[in-house]
């Protein structure tokens, strides 16, 4: 396996505050690696760095060998390098369909192109999609009046739909139904393996990330505080400081 | 399309051909009707579809009138002797010059306006919201002010254009149908515009643009495409405005901030932001709403406007075809969750 995000010495401080200091970190192509750390400690800040939201204030961050800190957030989303938000984002007066369909990849689309109408292939791809993700269902209702676990399983569809590369996902399975939380494991988990998705997951659930991780950081604090497989971390006594604030 | 859809297009159509035949008396009006159609439509291309509310559009309006003077003008006359004389005896144009003067000047006008929206655009798109609406405002006013300046182009004496050569009631007919004209190419052309990509992509930034920005769409490159297609069509009403109008200065009839520039908000708003039918059926609203005060209100014309204004915005703002989608969603194909369903739960 090669590496696809590399991050090194990334720093971020907004004023005096600290977000991120000297974070080093790697992504395997084809894998899923976990981010974890207690509230506030700069997990979604290094992501936000990642993809360009925000300009970093020192260190390098490189996607598929291509030094991306300095880029704007569509160009590394054109990439093929995709994020899903916290707090959910989809098109909320579209329904389900049309929100599907604007996720197209615009980046493999010339701008004459975007003067057709969408194909056969991409509505069966929409409807398909849906389907993967228990949608399928309520594809014509309007977005914004489906729940908030059905618009984050939206935005996963969605984000699927724009076949990128590598997707970071910033808590996926906050705001869903416990009972159903099995059920997005083992999509996600396709995602990686059919898809050939390379996964990177914000969680706050330790089950579910250490059930699909093959490899998970720890930040507390905003730095860099343990790395290792989800044996390695789960025994790790500086992690479990850290989660019961002994740090 | 459905029989029914192609008989109300059909009828439509009739109508429209046959309105300044029945209505001979009120030729110049309908043909101020289409032109507020018009700019109603090409200000919810960027208001509506997209969530930019510009309130500078009145600036391709007021461009579009110039660039087309100067062309008609410059092909025949030298454009600064024209206007120096001012009346003075030199504005005679043979019918042919006439005719290609007001093709050639709506073409120029209409691309011009198209290059002029990429350019301002490029700096003002930068800017959300209320900014964006103030900051072309802003272009509007300063293009005002800079023409009137502008001695070569008659400063703020304006450009008298030629009289349509023939028959005066002829020429009412003729600026009627090319209005008309531009306005069911127009309407037909957005028709076919939202059902594609790039009409899914104007929403999607009208919808949430930073998730457009992070699903790698090109935005500012679809902002300003739609923009200089707006544009492209307001420069060409404005031209043929021009034409209708003979005589225009700047600040009152071409870059008009304060009449057309509002009007063409309140037509959208009224009618339904974000719809094909909403600032067509908002302009119509408008006009008659407006023609019957200006009428019969006399004096008082301007307060029953601004009050109109204040209700529009305050309390009516979705407009009507706003109003009847969230009465009767499913007339619009739309299909709204109940709650109960929705506390089921995701995904089963």
């Amino acid at each position: 396996m090669n590496t696809i995000i590399e991050v090194k010495g990334v720093s971020k401080a907004y004023g005096g505050v600290v977000a991120n200091a000297d974070i080093s970190m790697t992504v395997e192509k084809g894998g899923i690696t976990g981010l974890i750390g207690p509230n506030g400690s700069g997990k979604t800040t290094l992501f936000n760095s990642i993809v360009g939201y925000h300009p970093i204030d020192a260190g390098s961050i490189k996607f598929e060998g291509k030094e991306i800190s300095k880029l704007p957030v569509q160009k590394i989303a054109r990439l093929g390098l995709l994020r899903t938000f916290q707090q959910t984002r989809i098109y909320g007066a579209m329904n389900g369909v049309e929100n599907m369909l604007i996720s197209l990849p615009h980046r493999k689309m010339s701008f004459a192109d975007t003067f057709g109408r969408n194909s056969t292939k991409d509505y069966e791809q929409a409807d398909r999609l849906l389907e993967f993700v228990g949608l399928y269902e309520k594809r014509f209702l309007r977005a914004g009046s489906l729940s908030f676990g059905q618009q984050k399983l939206l935005e996963f569809a969605m984000a699927l739909m724009n076949e990128p590369t590598g997707l970071l996902l910033d808590e996926p399975t906050a705001g869903i139904n416990p009972t159903l939380i099995n059920g997005l494991i083992d999509r996600l988990k396709r995602a990686n393996t059919e898809f050939g998705i390379t996964l990177f997951i914000i969680e706050h659930n330790m089950r579910v990330i250490m059930n699909m991780a093959d490899k998970i950081y720890c930040l507390a604090h905003g730095q860099l505080l343990a790395e290792g497989t989800p044996e390695q971390i789960q025994h790790d006594q500086r992690v479990v400081d850290a989660y019961l604030g002994a740090h | 399309m459905s029989i029914k859809k192609i008989i109300l297009y059909i009828s439509i159509l009739a109508f429209t051909s046959a309105a300044p035949f029945l209505f001979p008396d009120f030729r110049t009006q309908l043909a101020t009707l289409w032109l507020m159609i018009i700019v109603a439509l090409t200000w919810d291309m960027t208001g509506g579809q997209m969530g930019y509310n510009s309130l500078g559009n009145i600036f391709f309006y007021g461009t579009g009138m110039y660039v087309a003077a100067v062309t008609a003008i410059g092909l025949v006359y030298d454009v600064g002797d024209y206007t120096s004389a001012a009346g003075g005896g030199i504005n005679d144009f043979t019918d042919t010059q006439y005719f290609t003067g007001i093709f050639l000047g709506s073409i120029a006008a209409g691309l011009f306006c198209a290059v002029t929206a990429v350019v301002i655009g490029y700096i003002t798109f930068g800017l959300r919201g209320p900014y964006f609406a103030i900051g072309t405002l802003g272009v509007a006013i300063a293009a005002g002010e800079l023409v009137s300046n502008w001695d070569w182009i008659g400063g703020g004496q304006g450009i008298t254009l030629p009289v349509y050569p023939g028959d005066f009631d002829v020429g009412k007919l003729f600026f009627y149908f090319l209005f008309a004209g531009t306005g069911i190419v127009l309407f037909i052309f957005l028709k076919w515009l939202y059902s594609t990509r790039f009409g899914s992509a104007m929403n999607a930034i009208r919808d949430d643009e930073e998730k457009a920005e992070a699903m790698g769409i090109h935005t500012l490159r679809y902002k300003l495409t739609a923009w200089a297609m707006a544009a492209f069509f307001v420069g060409i009403v404005g031209a043929i405005s021009g034409f209708q109008l003979i005589s225009f200065e700047p600040l009152e009839s071409a870059y008009q901030t304060i009449n057309l520039g509002i009007f063409m908000v309140i037509c959208v708003l009224l009618g339904g932001k974000g719809t094909l039918w909403g600032p067509v059926l908002g302009a119509i609203l408008f006009h008659v709403f407006k023609e019957v005060t200006w009428n019969y209100f006399l004096g008082w014309q301007w307060v029953i406007l601004g009050a109109l204004i204040v209700v529009t915005v305050v309390y009516f703002q979705e407009g009507v075809i706003g109003w009847l989608m969230r009465r009767k969603p499913e007339w619009f194909g739309i299909r709204v969750e109940s709650k109960d369903q929705a506390a089921a739960g995701a995904g089963e």
